[in-house]
C-alpha cells in the first residue's frame, strides 16, 4: 500500500458514515479484528478485509474506499456482526458504504438494477401469462407483478 | 393458526416445488396460509442501493399485512430476515416510522408497527411444534441421512431474527429433520454461507463459498442437502454443475426443500411435492415413496 497522504484524509468521513442507516456504531470499533478473523470472504479474497475497511473509515479515506469493488463482495452472512464485542454492526456498515458509493456514482455497473426492475415489473422476476399458466397447472394461485406502486413510492 | 403468506419474488416463479410442498404440509398441520395479492418485493434487493427506499418497499408489505390483521409467514430467508429487520427498525424509531409513512401515504397506506413476521420453518418449530408434527408422521424416513443448511438470514442478525436459534449452534432444522425419522448430519461446514448474495457481483467468489459445503456433504455421503431459502438453492442446486467443474470432481449432492422432506414423511407422493422440479435428486430414494404411497 502507498504511503498515506495526510492532506487527503477527511476526518469527517466517519461522522458521515455514522449518520447513515446502519453506520451508527462505526466509531465504537477498538480494532480487535474478530470481524476479519471470522470473515469467510477474507479467507478466499484477502483484499476484502473488514478490519482494514474500518481503519480506512476512521482515518477518513473516503475516496479510496468508496471506489473499491470489494465493498460489493460481502456475502452478508452477518458472522462479523454477531462476533463483534463492540456492536459495530459491520455488515450494516457495508450497506451504508454501498449506499454512499451509489450516491457518488462509484458503484460497479449493474448494481442498481433492482430499482429498475421494481419500477418496470414490480418484482425481481417478471410475472406474465407464461408464469401464471405454469402456476395454475400446478394448482397454485395467480400472482401479479404491479410496478405502478413503486413508480409512485420511489424517488428517481 | 392463520398467516398472510409472503411468497417474495423468487419462490413463486423459480421454486414452485418449495411453494407447493409448503402449502401441502401447512394444510396437513392446520396452518392456514392466506394469499394477499398485493404482496410483492420484500425490499432487500434495494438495501445496498438505497437503504431508506428499501425500508419503504418493505413497509408497504407490512402495512398490507397489518390491514389484513394477519402475521406474516415467509418462505425465503432473505425476505423473512429483511421484513423482520424493517419491522424492528420501524417499531423502535417513531421518527423513521413517520418518515416512511409520509411516503406510503401516496398509496393510502400506513404502518402502525404491530406486526409479527416468521419464517415458515419457525412456525413449524415454534407454533406447531415437534410433538404435533410427530403425530402426523405416516412414513418415517428411517435409514436416511440429510444435511441441514440453515443459511444466514434465517437466524441472523440475532437482534431482529427473533432468537429462534443460538447463532453458533442452531438446532431447529436438525430437530425438524429428525422428527421425520431421518438423521440430521453433523458436519464442519454446517454454518457456512451459501454465497448467494455475492453471485451477482463476483460469481467465482460465490462458487468458492458454496463449494466448501457441497464438497464436505458429498464426502460424508448421505441423501441430500436440506434447504429453507431460494437464494441458497440458487447456489447449491443452480450452481452445482459449475462448482463441479471448478473442483474437477463429481458432486451430485441432491438438494431439496424441507417441506418436501416432511411431505414425504407425511405420506404425500413425490410428484405432489414438486420433486419433478428438483434438478439434482436421488431417483432411487424417491422411487421407494412412489411404490409405497
Amino acid at each position: 500500500m502507498d504511503r498515506l497522504d495526510l492532506k487527503k484524509l477527511d476526518p469527517n468521513f466517519k461522522h458521515r458514515v455514522a449518520q447513515e442507516l446502519g453506520g451508527e456504531h462505526i466509531r465504537t470499533c477498538y480494532s480487535c479484528g474478530v470481524c476479519s478473523a471470522r470473515c469467510p470472504i477474507e479467507k478466499i479474497e484477502p483484499e476484502y478485509n473488514p478490519r482494514k475497511i474500518i481503519r480506512m473509515i476512521l482515518l477518513g479515506m473516503e475516496e479510496e474506499l468508496l471506489k473499491e469493488a470489494f465493498l460489493w463482495h460481502c456475502s452478508t452472512c452477518y458472522t462479523c456482526q454477531e462476533s463483534c464485542p463492540q456492536q459495530v454492526n459491520f455488515t450494516e456498515v457495508i450497506f451504508a458504504l454501498r449506499n454512499m458509493a451509489v450516491r457518488k456514482g462509484l458503484a460497479p455497473a449493474g448494481m442498481g438494477v433492482a430499482q429498475n426492475l421494481l419500477c418496470q415489473q414490480g418484482r425481481m422476476y417478471e410475472v406474465g401469462d407464461f408464469e401464471n399458466e405454469k402456476r395454475l397447472e400446478m394448482g397454485l394461485p395467480k400472482i401479479k407483478g404491479n410496478p405502478e406502486d413503486y413508480k409512485k413510492l420511489l424517488e428517481d | 393458526m392463520k398467516y398472510a403468506f409472503f411468497l417474495g419474488c423468487t419462490v413463486p416463479v423459480r421454486n414452485l416445488n418449495y411453494e407447493l410442498s409448503a402449502r401441502l404440509v401447512a394444510r396437513k398441520l392446520g396452518l392456514e396460509l392466506v394469499d394477499l395479492e398485493d404482496f410483492q418485493c420484500c425490499g432487500f434487493p434495494l438495501k445496498s442501493i438505497n437503504y431508506f427506499d428499501s425500508l419503504i418497499v418493505a413497509a408497504r408489505n407490512l402495512a398490507l399485512a397489518e390491514q389484513a390483521d394477519l402475521p406474516v409467514c415467509t418462505l425465503c430467508s432473505a425476505c423473512g430476515g429483511y421484513l423482520s429487520e424493517a419491522n424492528h427498525l420501524l417499531q423502535n424509531s417513531i421518527d423513521l416510522r413517520k418518515k416512511v409513512n409520509d411516503r406510503l401515504r401516496v398509496l393510502g397506506l400506513e404502518y402502525k408497527g404491530a406486526l409479527q413476521i416468521k419464517h415458515f420453518l419457525r412456525i413449524l418449530y415454534e407454533d406447531i411444534g415437534i410433538e404435533k408434527i410427530k403425530e402426523r408422521i405416516a412414513r418415517p424416513l428411517v435409514g436416511f441421512t440429510f444435511a441441514p443448511h440453515y443459511g444466514c438470514h434465517y437466524i441472523k442478525p440475532a437482534e431482529t431474527a427473533g432468537g429462534i436459534d443460538p447463532v453458533e449452534d442452531p438446532k431447529s432444522l436438525s430437530e425438524l429433520i429428525e422428527v421425520t425419522g431421518a438423521k440430521a448430519l453433523k458436519y464442519d461446514t454446517l454454518l457456512n454461507c451459501c454465497g448467494g448474495s455475492v453471485l451477482g457481483a463476483k460469481e467465482d467468489l460465490a462458487n468458492t463459498l458454496a463449494s466448501q459445503k457441497l464438497g464436505e456433504v458429498n464426502q460424508l455421503g448421505g441423501d441430500g442437502l436440506v434447504l429453507i431459502c431460494p437464494f441458497c438453492n440458487v447456489m447449491f442446486e443452480g450452481q452445482q454443475k459449475k462448482i463441479e467443474k471448478k473442483l474437477e470432481q463429481k458432486l451430485k449432492v441432491p438438494v431439496l426443500y424441507y417441506p418436501q422432506l416432511l411431505g414425504l414423511a407425511f405420506g404425500i407422493a413425490p410428484d405432489e411435492l414438486g420433486f419433478k422440479l428438483n434438478r439434482i435428486k436421488d431417483k432411487e430414494f424417491l422411487k421407494q415413496f412412489e411404490k409405497e404411497v
